[in-house]
């Protein structure tokens, strides 16, 4: 037994026999090593390199908050709303906690919008990262779940009626649609059924999955190493005696003191929008959802959380086809599901914006522009911007926004559709061999 | 302080835009007026409580307003003989369906709902109307069930409905505002005042810890602000001897 046992821990001070005992019995120190104090990243992290730290402080956030609302919620569907509002009155420090996990809802998505940019800016899902980026897309989907099955919970209006459009999505897939749908509610209509099975979902279910996706995120990252502004691959220059890439620092202690300073910055923000504006003028907690909600009255205006308007808008484009919405829904799914084939649409030879051609930095913009603006159109009315089409043909007057929106999604899907011809032969420029510093 | 002033010296006369639907008056809220919370929840608990419940909001909060509980007692507590007792309206709610043909809306959270500004702009709006059931209507609510129930603080307002012609379209343009009828008990500027002392006290009643919230941002970002030196300097510190 003696011969297989590990060297004792050292530089721990007091603490060396402990940590000797428990490495002996548990990898500890390899542990460490592995993904913090020898785990090697690019010294040239910038601005973008700050939010996938910061999602998993949300994460944290949202999970801590999360269990102490849930002492107090009651996933009743005559007693939620009132349970939420006596957490805000009666329950001390209720309102806090229920603030800080409706503003870390928003900010996730925040968070995890400035992430995936920062993949799209730099290549981070090119080769050897594609499996990487795809454990992303399953936490942005199953956050979309999580998201969606949480907002049901406060049973406000718009809590009610966002989930009978959502779910109703569903039934319009054709042949097993409306039956989807009933299993999806667990009754012909949203009611205490469902509210009970969106609580279990949103407790349980899917935190649990975000973890096991979290965790498959960081191991493959650790596995392949950490792209950069550059888009270069730090380990093709290591010291040959150490063999650590020579552009690289350890996690720990330069990245643990940096995303702290992230983490300062953050917290301001978080506690600037928490305690002054938590409701963002509607946008994080919508006006409608302090009224209990009422089956039988449907409000005029019915808008998903600011997270989801890009596609909601899309879906309100597309028309119908055969007096079915099933298209739109279509296109809705698909404008999510595309990003998981970025990796193998991308032709370009260099990874970074900084080095990338003209015609991809223009389908960027254009990518970008078309999406931050169908968040916009889905917010508002279909009629906005009417004043804009005033005596147009066609497009004129009230269907001047639905004709944006139209153009719109073509330019978003044009941007992956034709990446592999504009990314295949762009006037790209030489990359550097090492990082920028 | 002149702002408010000028709300009050213009609310008596309130015309709407002509197709945008109505304007709504900013409601001159301050959580800080004690005084003003405090007339707010006596109007609340004498004119709204009867019908409206706000069954979320707890008699012995009301300290909050600098109230003692001998005085939250003696001039509030009606619908109940517990300190703690919620809000509950007095009238039942199957009563208030027959009279009124809807069950009166909880409301502890309304200003949340429809703002401060709606509420002002409603409590102030109604008129009389001879074909509805109650004979009053409201501007900012049409058809509402609810009558004027300060009818006797504000007087009465009668609708006045003028209609001219677009010069360019020729569409037809109608302009509806409300003019003062017979005066009730209070002036147009003290009736505005007693409502914004009203809302004053639904907007506090809606988030309690409103005020607490914001205090206790302060703080929070004092702390932060000092934390997020620390982790700069720390940052430099370590971030030396990268090169």
């Amino acid at each position: 037994m003696a011969a297989t046992e590990k060297s004792p821990v050292t530089g721990a001070g007091p603490f060396n026999g402990i940590l000797t005992w428990v490495d002996q019995r548990f990898p500890l120190v390899s542990l460490w090593k592995d993904h913090l104090s020898e785990y090697y990243a690019p010294k040239n992290f910038n601005f973008w390199y700050y939010f996938g730290s910061l999602a998993m402080l949300v994460l944290v956030i949202q999970i801590v908050s999360g269990i102490f609302l849930t002492m107090n919620y009651k996933p009743d569907a005559r007693e939620a709303f009132a349970s939420v509002e006596y957490i805000m009155r009666d329950v001390p420090a209720g309102w806090l906690i229920r603030y800080i996990h409706s503003t870390g809802a928003s900010m996730f998505f925040i968070v995890v919008y400035l992430h995936m940019v920062r993949g799209l800016l730099y290549g981070s899902y090119r080769r050897p990262r594609e499996l990487l980026w795809i454990f992303g897309m399953l936490i942005y989907l199953s956050l979309m779940a999580e998201a969606f099955f949480g907002y049901l919970l406060p049973w406000g209006q718009m809590s009610y009626w966002g989930a009978q459009v959502i779910i109703n999505l569903f039934g319009t897939v054709p042949f097993i649609g409306e039956a989807l749908a009933v299993w999806i509610r667990g009754d012909y209509n949203i009611s205490d059924v469902t509210l009970n099975r969106f609580f279990a979902l949103h407790v349980i279910a899917l935190p649990l999955v975000l973890l096991g996706l979290v965790a498959a995120h960081i191991m493959a990252l650790h596995e392949v190493g950490s792209n950069n502004p550059d888009g270069v691959e730090i380990k093709k220059h290591v010291d040959p005696v150490s063999r650590r890439p020579l552009d690289g620092i350890p996690f720990h202690p330069y990245y643990t003191v940096k995303d702290l300073m992230g983490v300062a910055v953050f917290l301001i923000v978080f506690s600037a929008i928490l305690f002054f504006s938590p409701e963002m003028n509607g946008y994080f907690l919508e006006a409608n959802n302090f009224i209990p909600a009422n089956p039988l009255k449907t409000p005029t205006h019915i808008a998903p959380v600011w997270y989801f308007t890009p596609y909601y808008a899309m879906l309100r484009a597309v028309p119908p086809l055969f007096s079915s919405q099933f298209p739109g829904v279509a296109v809705m799914g698909a404008a999510v599901l595309i990003f998981f084939a970025l990796p193998w649409l991308d032709r370009g030879r260099v990874k970074s914006i900084r080095y990338r051609g003209p015609r991809w930095k223009v389908a960027f913009a254009l990518f970008v522009v078309s999406f931050l603006f169908l968040g916009y159109l889905g917010v508002e009315d279909t009629t906005v911007l009417g004043q804009f089409g005033k005596g147009l043909p066609v497009v004129g007057g009230d269907y001047v926004a639905l004709w944006v929106a139209r153009v719109l999604t073509i330019v978003y899907f044009l941007f992956f559709a034709l990446m592999p011809w504009y990314t295949a032969n762009d006037k790209e420029k030489p990359e550097p061999e090492r990082v920028t510093w | 302080m002149k702002t408010i002033l000028a709300c009050l010296l213009l609310a008596p006369v309130l015309a709407w835009g002509e197709s945008e639907g109505l304007t709504l008056d900013r409601a001159p809220i301050d959580l800080h007026d004690k005084a003003s919370l405090q007339r707010g929840a006596q109007i609340f608990v004498n004119h709204c409580l009867n019908c409206h419940g706000a069954e979320s909001m707890r008699y012995s909060r009301l300290t909050d307003l600098d109230l003692t509980e001998q005085q939250i007692r003696a001039n509030l507590l009606f619908t109940s003989d517990k300190i703690g007792a919620t809000m509950d309206p007095t009238l039942d709610p199957k009563i208030a369906k027959v009279a009124f043909g809807v069950v009166p809306p909880d409301l502890s959270v309304i200003a949340r709902s429809r703002s401060a500004d709606w509420l002002y702009t409603y409590l102030r709006s109604f008129y009389r109307d001879p074909a509805s059931k109650t004979g009053w209507n409201n501007l900012a609510f049409p058809n509402v069930a609810m009558p004027n129930v300060l009818w006797e603080q504000q007087g009465e307002q009668a609708l006045e409905v003028t209609e001219r012609m677009d010069e360019h379209t020729g569409d037809r343009i109608e302009t509806r505002r409300l003019v003062p009828g017979r005066p009730g008990a209070l002036s147009p500027v003290e009736y505005d005042r007693y409502v914004r002392d009203l809302v004053n006290y639904l907007v506090y009643m809606s988030e309690p810890a409103q005020t607490s919230r914001r205090q206790w941002g302060v703080l929070v970002l004092f702390f932060l602000a000092g934390f997020f030196v620390l982790t700069l300097l720390l940052k430099k510190e370590y971030w030396k001897d990268v090169r």
